[in-house]
């Protein structure tokens, strides 16, 4: 005889349940887990080394490195001064709380300040798995055009801040900022924003400041 | 591309479920998808044969509830849908403060066991 159960779970809630574990072991050590997210190309890596570059003398950094294959953005961020660890994620689009799970395994957190995870790059498929780090973080880039936010809003939304990269190519590129920033604001209403070049290293001081602060609320 | 694990999240909870029931099998799922969840049925459908093999819920049928985005303006109150899934300010007065109110849900509701 058929039976209808009724369940009503989330389905995401596996991967929800370990980035609550995740956030657990990040607050016992006292540890700011931040998730960067961004297309690829949008200069992650050279943010982190850029970010590195100041906070390594007062704090220590581990990065999290997701792609799909090689090593080659954690070994930049080792060389910039933290402990890297490279997750590859064997053709997965995005990184799951789950993987970061193993990827903490490997980090000695007592000793760590910070974890930056550079999730893969994709402005899709991370935002629909949370890690259970305190911010979620994105980083758009002038060259992507201004309409990312209308055509990929699951990824604008819910964020906690939004880098914008590559603002020295701003004169050379058809970007309309106000739409864009329209855009973001109807996902993350009064979302705190970073203007800033890596290349030019203009305006990476807010964004500094913005993490340092952020490290400071967290006890650390 | 994640559809593939979310498949396999989906058969996972469905069987803890019938096991709890002592089912032998799984004749139909009841999944309610939200239109801003970024789940596209037709891949979950598509790695569902394959998931599903060996398992209880090998041949059962999907059934799909598809939620369409509800908005809430922050500024003057009206409840608005998307258009044609496109992200629009508020229809009334132009804010950008909106608040979704349903479209994120991404749940198995149901299912039918034997």
């Amino acid at each position: 005889m058929v039976k209808n159960i009724s369940i009503i779970e989330d389905i995401q809630e596996a991967n929800d349940t370990v980035a609550r574990t995740n956030r657990q072991r990040l607050d016992q050590s006292t540890t700011l887990g931040i998730n960067l997210m961004a297309s690829p190309g949008a200069g992650k890596t050279t943010l982190i080394e850029n970010t590195l570059q100041v906070l390594a003398e007062k704090y220590q950094v581990a990065v999290i490195d997701g792609d799909i294959a090689t090593s080659i953005d954690a070994d930049r961020a080792e060389k910039a001064g933290a402990f890297a660890v490279q997750i590859n994620t064997g053709g997965a689009c995005h990184i799951d709380a789950n993987m970061l799970r193993q990827a903490l395994d490997v980090v000695d957190l007592g000793q760590i300040d910070l974890v930056l995870v550079e999730n893969v790059g994709n402005l899709i498929c991370p935002a629909s798995f949370q890690l259970g780090t305190h911010k979620n973080v994105l980083i758009a880039s002038i060259p992507e055009g201004d309409d990312k936010p209308y055509k990929y809003p699951p990824m604008y939304r819910d964020l906690d801040a939004l880098v914008i990269n590559k603002m020295d190519l701003l004169p050379y590129v058809d970007f309309d900022l106000d739409y864009f920033r329209k855009g973001v604001e109807i996902l993350s209403p009064g979302l705190v924003s970073f203007p800033l070049s890596c290349q030019t290293g203009e305006g990476l001081d807010p964004w500094l400041k913005w993490l340092e602060k952020t490290l400071t609320e967290e006890g650390i | 591309m994640h559809e593939l694990a979310i498949t396999q999240q989906i058969v996972q909870i469905a069987e803890e479920h019938a096991r709890q029931h002592q089912a032998e099998k799984i004749t139909d799922l009841y999944l309610v998808i939200g239109e801003l969840s970024s789940v596209i049925d037709e891949s979950v459908q598509f790695y569902w044969d394959i998931v599903a093999k060996d398992t209880l819920c090998e041949g059962a049928e999907l059934h799909f509830q598809r939620l369409p985005a509800e908005l809430r303006c922050l500024d003057c109150g009206s409840r608005y849908q998307l258009d044609r899934g496109e992200l629009t300010a508020c229809p009334q007065c132009d804010s950008a403060r909106i608040e979704v109110i349903q479209g994120k849900e991404f749940q198995l509701q149901s299912i039918d066991i034997d």
